[in-house]
């Protein structure tokens, strides 16, 4: 439940592109209405203001990646009644987690002209790895009008109405006729619907970026993918180790199809 | 003006003037919509006249698999039934219920001042019209009407059309019992009848209502010999289908095959999204969801199509009562072809194939049911004696 008073807000980020915390300003008709609601205590993106904690809800973008980021986190959540994940990063280590399937030190010293200038961890984790998260916004990145639900839902006190649904109830909604049965191969299916079905509007087949969704069958998926649809065993890795190739039923898919 | 033509007749109108048919139907004031192509797929949507309609078309269907192809003549229904149903028209998925806002400590319903269109459904295939009838049960008949579904469907005009022998492959009305010629639920069921170099539609009247659409059409009394061509264009249809399912006591086979191994089988290839459900034309359930506004001052309550393949669906206090992706594909299938019986005195499966071809992963009802049948018997001689 939401304190008396205006609940103080904060936000963090962490190893991300920043674009989840930027949905929040990108609310540009009801960003009055948040900060009417709700006090930017911390929101470097928003505001200069730098209240100290605590903080009545937290949102934080972005993966663990250094061992500041991993002693930050910690700090963020005693500071934090109610912490919420927001994106792939924040929730299952995002793009950067690729890294998860190689050995860091191999891209840091082909990258980097001094490498000996670089602090990382080995492995690109989620918050929930490290602390106690309240709640998982999942998307790459976060829808905005699930992210005002969210926060309503918060200010009312009430459960947020993000369905477990797959991306297929978004496509039904809006009277989108399945890429998938026309031939174009669809993560849909096992992935946690919250776009509004962004790509199948558009001809495309999903990307899997709002991450696997409950139960998700991914080994029938892949076997359907190469069998009917002709994806190749590479194309099958690629498909699942993407925006959310860390989250243990993809990494499993993709893991299962590399030589 | 000529006299009304009976309930019951049948009539010829030429193609060239059939366009006059859609447009009689446009003057009385419906929302007319049918079959017609968005972004080069099939959809059901608004139609204006004839010229909207997927003239020439045809479709392939499979387990899966939907494709449209050209035909090589200019056929208006030529095709089967795509994803979408008349459901969305009469349920829709989506819908606001009411409106409440806050005043001082008290609160004012705002009901939705909508305009509730008065359809007419171009193209209605018989397994439809069956679908239509299985849902006035769920809907109106019980014990509880649903205004929603209620003032949709009392005002629908529907013009049927009996299915033509294209797009049938994952079809099986005929063994349901339903199809493919429209006998009930219309007010106006077309055959289109294309023999050489001739283009024409015997018309069976279903209603006074449809009768009177006629009265500004050019038509004339059906011959012995069109009725026969139109006859023969059904029985092909009949012939034809993709798919039977034998229905002798399925239900009792359901009742007996819930430790059945075929469930896991198919719970291995189950995707547990739910489109098979979202695509059939009978699957009723629903949700209700409250949402309230950033400040508090407005809640609102909608209610949702829902399906029975999430884990929420049959949460109860503490907890799921079907957790498994078996139980829950074994739910969907036992709820279509037996439980649905004793809720609803009827079938909850049509025969259209809509679950089939648009499964994305080709999962087919009928081979279920077929598989379980079929190993019924050798489980019992086996170890699973005791099923
Ligand atoms: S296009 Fe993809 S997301 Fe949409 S219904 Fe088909 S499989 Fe599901
Ligand atoms: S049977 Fe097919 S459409 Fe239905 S839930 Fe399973 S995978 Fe999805
Ligand atoms: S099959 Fe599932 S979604 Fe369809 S009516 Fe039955 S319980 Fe509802």
């Amino acid at each position: 439940m939401p304190p008396k008073g205006k609940p103080k807000l904060s936000v963090w980020k962490f190893a991300s592109c920043d674009g989840c915390q930027l949905s929040l300003l990108d609310c540009e008709d009801e960003l009055l209405a948040v900060t009417g609601e709700l006090e930017l205590a911390y929101f470097v993106e928003a505001s200069r203001a730098m209240a100290k904690g605590p903080y009545d809800l937290t949102l934080v973008d972005g993966s663990i990646t250094t061992t500041h980021d991993a002693e930050l986190i910690h700090k963020v959540r005693r500071a934090s009644k109610y912490l919420v994940a927001i994106g792939t990063c924040a929730c299952s280590g995002g793009i950067q987690a690729l890294r998860n399937f190689k050995d860091v030190h191999d891209f840091i010293t082909a990258v980097y002209a001094h490498p000996e200038y670089i602090s990382t961890l080995a492995q690109s984790t989620p918050l929930s790895a490290h602390v106690k998260v309240d709640y998982q916004l999942n998307g790459c990145p976060i829808n905005k009008h699930q992210l005002l639900e969210l926060i309503s839902a918060y200010l009312a006190g009430r459960t947020p109405q993000i369905t477990p649904h797959s991306v297929c109830l978004q496509c039904k909604l809006k009277g989108n006729i399945c890429v998938q049965v026309l031939g174009t191969p669809c993560l849909g299916p096992v992935t946690h619907g919250g776009c509004g079905a962004v790509c199948p509007t558009y001809h495309r087949g999903c990307y899997g970026c709002y991450g696997p969704k409950e139960t998700a069958n991914t080994s029938s998926l892949a076997a359907w993918f190469s069998r009917r649809l002709g994806l190749s065993e590479d194309s099958l890795v690629r498909a699942f180790r993407t925006f959310y190739a860390n989250a243990p039923e993809f990494r499993r898919e993709s893991e299962a199809h590399e030589k | 003006m000529a006299t009304p033509v009976p309930v019951g007749a049948n009539l010829v109108i030429e193609a060239t003037d059939f366009p006059q048919l859609l447009a009689a139907v446009d003057r009385l004031g419906y929302q007319m919509v049918g079959p017609t192509l968005r972004d080069g797929h099939l959809i059901y949507g608004d139609l204006t006249g004839v010229a909207d309609l997927p003239a020439g078309w045809t479709d392939e269907q499979e387990a899966g698999a939907f494709r449209l192809k050209r035909r090589d003549d200019q056929a208006l229904f030529g095709y089967g039934v795509g994803q979408q149903s008349w459901k969305q028209f009469l349920f829709p998925p989506h819908h606001l219920l009411w409106r409440a806002a806050r005043r001082g400590d008290d609160f004012q319903m705002i009901p939705p001042a909508e305009a509730v269109p008065r359809y007419a459904f171009i193209g209605v295939r018989s397994c439809d019209l069956h679908a239509m009838a299985v849902q006035d049960r769920v809907f109106l008949q019980g014990r509880h009407v649903d205004p929603v579904y209620q003032v949709r469907r009392e005002q629908a005009f529907i013009l049927a059309v009996n299915c033509g022998g294209q797009g049938c492959g994952t079809c099986f009305c005929v063994s349901m019992g339903t199809g493919p010629r429209a006998t009930f639920g219309f007010d106006l069921a077309l055959t289109e009848v294309l023999p050489e170099g001739k283009h024409y539609f015997l018309v069976e009247v279903g209603t006074d209502r449809g009768a009177g659409v006629l009265q500004a059409v050019p038509q004339r009394a059906a011959g012995a010999a069109e009725i026969a061509a139109a006859a023969s264009v059904v029985a092909a249809t009949a012939a034809n289908l993709g798919r039977q399912l034998d229905t002798q006591g399925v239900k009792e086979l359901l009742y007996r095959s819930y430790e059945h191994p075929r469930w896991d089988e198919v719970a291995a290839r189950c995707l547990n999204c739910g489109n098979c459900t979202w695509v059939c034309p009978t699957c009723f359930c629903h949700t209700i969801e409250d949402v309230t506004d950033l400040t508090g001052m407005v809640a609102e309550r909608w209610r949702r199509q829902d399906v029975c393949f999430t884990v929420d669906y049959s949460y109860l206090h503490g907890g799921s009562i079907r957790p498994s992706p078996r139980s829950r594909y074994r739910q969907w299938l036992t709820h279509k072809l037996a439980t649905w019986f004793d809720q609803f005195g009827c079938s909850g499966c049509v025969g259209c194939g809509r679950c089939i071809t648009w499964c994305p992963v080709g999962i087919d009802i009928t081979e279920e049911i077929r598989a379980i049948r079929e190993t019924e018997a050798s489980l019992k001689e086996t170890e699973h004696g005791d099923l």
